[in-house]
C-alpha cells in the first residue's frame, strides 16, 4: 500500500526533526515536549507499520505505548521538579 | 481494500495527516521558544494523529481493528492536551518567561 509507505516515510522524517529538537532544546521543558511528541509519533508509526506489513495486531502495542508515553511524560516532569518521584518537599532550586 | 471508495478515502486522509505531521515536525524544530513550540506539538497530536488514524480506520478489514483504532484515538485525544497543559503550566510555574515582541525581533535578526 503506497499510502502506508508514504505515511511511514513522513513519520520517520518528522521523528528525526523532533529528535533534533530534543537534543538541541535549550530548556528541559523543550526536551520533555519533544520526547512526548516523539512518543505520539511512535504510536502512529507502530499503527501504520502494522497496516503496512499486513498485521494490524500491532495496534495492541500502539495502545500500550500511548498510555506509557503519557505516564512517562508526567513522571519525568515531576522528577525534574522535585528530584524525586514520591516526595513533595523542597521545591526551591532552579533545575532547567 | 475491496471497495474503491474506502481506498480513495484512505489515501486522502493519510496523505493529509502526513502533511500535518511534517508541518508539526518543522514547527517543533524551527519555532523560537518553548511556548510557541507547544503549538506544533499540538498540531501533530490532534490533526496529524486524527487524520492518520481515521485513514487507517477506512483501511481496516475487521471491526476489532476499527475498535482498537477508536480506542487509540480516544487515548491520544485525552492524554495529549493533558500533557501539553501540564508542561506549559510546569514551565510557567518554574519561571520560564515567554518570548515577547523585542526578543522575537532580536531572534529574527539573528537568523
Amino acid at each position: 500500500m503506497g499510502a502506508f509507505a508514504a505515511a511511514t516515510a513522513a513519520l520517520l522524517v518528522c521523528m528525526a526533526m523532533t529528535l533534533v529538537r530534543s537534543i538541541l532544546g535549550p530548556t528541559v521543558f523543550d526536551r520533555i515536549l519533544a520526547v512526548n511528541s516523539f512518543g505520539t509519533k511512535t504510536v502512529l508509526l507502530i499503527a501504520v507499520y502494522g497496516f503496512l506489513s499486513g498485521r494490524p495486531d500491532f495496534l495492541d502495542l500502539a495502545l500500550v505505548y500511548g498510555l506509557m508515553n503519557f505516564i512517562g511524560t508526567i513522571a519525568v516532569m515531576k522528577f525534574t521538579r522535585f528530584n524525586d518521584l514520591a516526595g513533595m518537599e523542597d521545591d526551591e532550586e532552579e533545575v532547567y | 481494500m475491496g471497495w474503491p471508495v474506502a481506498a480513495v478515502l484512505t489515501w486522502i486522509f493519510i496523505v493529509a495527516g502526513s502533511l500535518f505531521l511534517i508541518v508539526g515536525g518543522i514547527g517543533i524544530l524551527r519555532f523560537p521558544d518553548f511556548y510557541s513550540r507547544i503549538h506544533p506539538a499540538g498540531i501533530t497530536d490532534t490533526m496529524g494523529a486524527w487524520l492518520v488514524l481515521v485513514g487507517l480506520m477506512f483501511a481496516s478489514s475487521s471491526i476489532l481493528v476499527t475498535i482498537k483504532l477508536v480506542m487509540l484515538l480516544i487515548f491520544l485525544s485525552i492524554t495529549s492536551p493533558l500533557s501539553g497543559h501540564a508542561l506549559a503550566k510546569a514551565a510557567f510555574m518554574r519561571g520560564l518567561k515567554p518570548m515577547l515582541g523585542r526578543d522575537l525581533a532580536q531572534e529574527a535578526e539573528d537568523d
